[in-house]
């Protein structure tokens, strides 16, 4: 793990991928943030190890705390709940379960021999 | 220009209003113009639940109603005025700002006055009566600059008045005229033992007093002389010695009078003029005037079924009532007084408990015709019932007397109620009504409240509602939904009992076992604090962490940017001028914003989730310990400085606010829980907002439960009188246990205390009695989580492992550079959005 942002790694089909942490950096059923460039993303590792990533940035506090929120399943979504005001985000594609107009945004995430690598939109 | 007629409403008291809105269910709005003419300058408020106005319900807390509801149902309003003169033949009325108005019919709803009795000097400037808002701003007024007040008449409205001069912090005195307190509804026997309690709680009672004059005082600004030749100083006085009937109309337009006043209507609430009608308690029916609200509203629906051809017939009104007299509970029921001729009564006392029952039969002795209750009115919804459904009664009612509710002789319950038995009269709902409403598909008491109105009157047979209601949802095999999520199929409480029993450590293996999906985040704290009330456990350990909110997760309270603040604990809000000294310190190398709390403790807000760390390192070293602000968890003690300082201080409040936090502290519970101890009545810490408060008496510690401030603020009812130290902490231990082991999830005590099945009286059953047999098993609990206690921060910054987890990012060490803040008042707070400028520097200050 690096004390400095991880510089972008491969460019593949427009995507930046990003290696960011161990699995094991994630506390199995929380999430953590990471700093892409200037880009917050929220990642979380579910007790089945899968990893999603999503936007950090709470669009109803305008403050980046998606990823300390308490994440579980919602009519069989995987979501995650903000820790100020309570609305559910799913992890899958970064909606929001209470207002379908807003979405945080979603990253494409991949566990390569326990290193957690979360993709970027190259550009 | 309308074809309807003019329908005039004079007054809008209870009464008026209740007309109103039956006159709008009836569809008078079509044939009818309909204005209402209001001598207060507010519209209608809930006069029964006046006292509340001293404990902080405000005017629109109590108000029945809204303009927009008069606007929405096409109801012209005149307020602040008041009808003057009638003219009969000409069928107008004038007003008392000199206008006139014409009706085709008039209903008069104008109420009662105070009665004051000739006393020389009673028009002083420091007398008052208790009868509108207005009085009692008046009362508030006065109160700031007096010790204390006496209340003249020992009626029930009197004392209400003498809990609302305690409530203001004055020294209450009842002055009664006849041999024992409120003569009308309780026998000797009963208002002795209602003197006795009330006495207990500091209110000075004295009967058989014949107030002569009202000259200066010495000591207090007002000196009462007595008939007997005894005086009593004071600084205020509220006159409470009856009502009368407001008819002042009557004679002046020849309307017909009762023999004891009031408008004489007959059994649809028509005067002698048939254009007129009278309701409430400016009315006389068969030469009789009712002072209750129930009787009132019975009236204000007959009178709307009269004008729209739906006739009813009043047929009087049961007076049976119940209440809570500074705290004390009383009731009576039919003829209490056993003036019925033959009748015969039981009466049974309980000198130690303070209850005293007295029922009175008929000469056959199978039929209940009265009773009175002090101290403990759990009986009275059945037998209430009894009485006003004239149902047979058991081969020996005496039996009644010692069980209350169901003796052995047969009780009576639900069931066995006829369907048209009236079950709340103040809004007229029978049993049927409520089965009916059952069928239209309600299921819970709040769609029972929305649709029939049963409960929302004075509330005594919220008991009985809800036992109909759950009986007619089982007949019906309907099981209520009380799930706590879509992953758990029991309530908080089942789930407490699961972790108990089946001893579980982890939320996995609760979910495993009685749970599906993966969980949210409701059921995921929910089992957290379950798991740390039963176990103790640290909240972060690897199983736990992930069940926390942010709170608990970072050990401090995230703020709106998404920083936190940091709560040290300060036991009992007493704290060393070193350790003062360390607060600002820290705060100032952090550039931490600092508050003083409302729980006496200094929040240091701003600080980021690395910081959290080290600002905890430094505070642990100077000797603080965690705040567990955060949680949902025991708070604050607050505090006045008591015996130590005062020179009022009875008690040491500031040791024994010491004692109950560190004894509770780390304690997780439902809800967060405030405490406070207050070293003499004059309550200086709030002691009675708070979930558990004390309060110093010449007899020992008195406690308080179920207060809370919040939204829907609750004063802390009277729980036990005169404890030594250590009964205080005992009961205390008792009752919180047994909360976190029945409270509902996020339910506060004040909430649960609400929906308890049988109320205060069952919870000091079960904590003060032991009624349940567990009080040691309670107590053993929280003798386990006292000595199992830890400060989580302390455990937290000698763990590396653990302290990796306070980063903003898992892959930088880099604060969060999306923060802003900017300066006010020489203190960093978060930059609003139209300040949020530059998108450089980290923690950067935006010049405001």
């Amino acid at each position: 793990m690096s004390s400095e942002a991880v510089s972008r790694a491969v460019v593949a089909d427009g995507v930046e991928w990003h290696e960011v942490c161990a699995v094991d950096d994630i506390l199995a059923g929380t999430g953590v943030a990471a700093l892409l460039g200037e880009t917050q993303v929220a990642l979380f590792r579910l007790r089945d190890d899968r990893v999603y990533a999503i936007g950090n940035h709470d669009p109803f506090s305008h403050a980046p705390v998606l990823s300390r929120g308490i994440v579980g399943d919602l009519g069989g979504r995987v979501v995650v709940a903000s820790p100020l005001f309570k609305q559910h985000f799913r992890l899958e594609d970064g909606g929001c379960v209470e207002d379908e107009a807003v979405n945080v945004g979603s990253f494409p995430v991949d566990v390569v021999d326990g290193r957690v690598r979360v993709g970027v939109a190259a550009g | 220009m309308s074809d309807k007629k003019t329908l005039l409403v004079a007054g809008n008291g209870m009464v008026g209003q209740h007309f109103l809105e039956a006159a709008v269910e009836a569809g008078l709005g079509e044939r009818y113009d309909i204005t209402v003419i209001g001598e207060e300058p507010r519209p209608a408020y809930d006069r029964v639940r006046l006292s509340e106005y001293f404990s902080g319900v405000g005017a629109e807390g109590l108000s029945l109603t809204t303009m927009e509801w008069f606007a929405d149902n096409d109801i012209t309003t005149c307020m602040g005025v008041k009808v003057d003169a009638i003219d009969r033949d000409g069928r107008r009325v004038t007003l008392s700002d000199g206008s006139v108005m014409h009706y085709d019919r008039l209903v008069l709803a104008t109420g009662s006055y105070a009665f004051v009795p000739p006393i020389e000097g009673i028009d002083r400037p420091e007398c008052f009566v208790y009868r509108t808002i207005e009085d009692l701003d008046a009362i508030i007024a006065a109160g700031g600059a007096a010790r204390s007040g006496a209340v003249l008449g020992g009626g029930l409205l009197g004392l209400e008045a003498a809990n609302a001069l305690k409530n203001l912090g004055l020294d209450a005195h009842v002055i009664q005229f006849a041999s024992t307190l409120m003569e009308v509804q309780l026998d000797g026997d009963g208002g002795r033992m209602l003197e006795s309690k009330i006495g207990d709680l500091g209110v000075k009672v004295r009967t058989n007093s014949n107030t002569r004059a009202i000259v200066d005082g010495d000591d207090h600004r007002l000196r009462l002389e007595f008939a007997d030749g005894g005086h009593l100083e004071t600084d205020l006085v509220v006159v409470s010695t009856g009502i009368r009937p407001r008819d002042e109309l009557c004679e002046a337009c020849g309307l017909e009078r009762g023999e004891r006043g009031g408008f004489a209507v007959d059994d649809q609430c028509r005067t002698s003029d048939p254009a007129i009608y009278a309701i409430g308690e400016c009315a006389a029916w068969n030469g009789r005037v009712f002072g209750l609200v129930a009787p009132g509203y019975e009236m204000a629906r007959v009178a709307a079924g009269a004008l729209a051809d739906e006739p009813r017939t009043f047929a009087g009104a049961d007076m049976s009532t119940k209440l809570k007299l500074l705290g004390v509970d009383v009731a009576s029921i039919g003829d209490s007084l056993g003036r019925t001729a033959g009748a015969q009564t039981y009466a049974f006392t309980d000198g130690p408990a303070g209850i005293y029952r007295r029922i009175v039969v008929n000469a056959e002795g199978n039929r209940l015709l009265g009773a009175v209750l002090v101290g403990d009115t759990e009986p009275y919804s059945n037998w209430l019932q009894y009485c006003i459904n004239d149902m047979p009664l058991p081969d020996q009612p005496e039996g009644l007397l010692i069980s209350g509710v169901d003796g052995e002789a047969g009780g009576l319950s639900a069931g066995a109620l006829p369907d048209t038995a009236q079950v709340c009269s103040c809004h007229n709902v029978s049993k049927g009504g409520i089965c009916n409403a059952v069928d239209d598909g309600a299921t819970t008491l709040g769609d029972l409240k929305a649709c029939t109105k049963a409960t929302t009157g004075c509330g005594g047979c919220t008991q009985l509602v809800t036992q109909i209601l759950n009986m007619e949802l089982e007949s019906r095999g309907v099981a209520v939904d009380r799930s706590l999520c879509e992953h758990f199929p029991y309530t908080r409480q089942e789930l407490y009992h699961l972790v108990r029993v089946e001893e579980h450590q982890t939320f996995e293996s609760v979910l495993e076992k009685h749970g599906k999906g993966l969980g949210c985040d409701v059921c995921k704290p929910t089992v957290g604090s379950i798991l740390a009330s039963c176990w103790n456990a640290y909240v972060l350990g690897d199983d736990t962490a992930q069940l926390q909110d942010t709170n608990d997760y970072y050990l401090a309270n995230m703020q709106k940017n998404g920083t936190y603040s940091v709560v040290p604990r300060v036991p009992g809000g007493e704290i060393t001028p070193e350790k003062l000294i360390v607060l600002g310190e820290v705060a100032k190398k952090y550039d931490l914003y600092t508050k003083i709390t409302g729980g006496q403790r200094i929040d240091l807000f701003g600080a980021t989730v690395e910081q959290l760390p080290e600002i905890w390192r430094e505070l642990i070293d100077a000797g603080f310990e965690t705040g567990q602000a955060y949680g949902k968890s025991v708070r604050t003690v607050k505090s006045c400085v008591g015996s130590t300082w005062c020179r009022y201080g009875l008690l040491d409040s500031v040791g024994m606010s010491l004692r109950i936090e560190n004894r509770y502290k780390g304690l997780r519970a439902p809800h967060k829980l405030k405490f406070a101890v207050s070293g003499c009545t004059r309550e200086c810490a709030e002691a009675q907002s708070k979930d558990v408060g004390v309060i110093a008496t010449e007899n020992g510690w008195n406690l308080y439960v179920c207060g809370n401030g919040g939204m829907r603020p609750r004063h802390a009812d009277l729980f036990a009188t005169g404890l030594d130290n250590d009964a205080l902490i005992q009961a205390i231990d008792r009752f919180l246990m047994f909360y976190i082991r029945t409270g509902d999830r996020l339910q506060r005590t004040s909430v649960w205390l609400e929906n308890l099945e049988g109320g205060l009286d069952y919870l000091r059953e079960v904590v003060l009695e032991d009624s349940l047999g567990i009080a040691a098993q309670l107590e053993s609990e929280m003798r386990d989580v006292v000595d199992t206690y830890e400060c989580e921060w302390k455990r937290t910054v000698e763990d590396p492992e653990r302290l990796r987890r306070f980063r903003s990012f898992v892959n930088s060490d880099r604060t969060d550079p999306s923060l802003r803040f900017t300066r006010e008042r020489g203190q960093r707070r978060p930059a609003d959005a139209d300040e949020q400028v530059v998108q450089s520097i980290p923690l950067v200050e935006v010049s405001a």
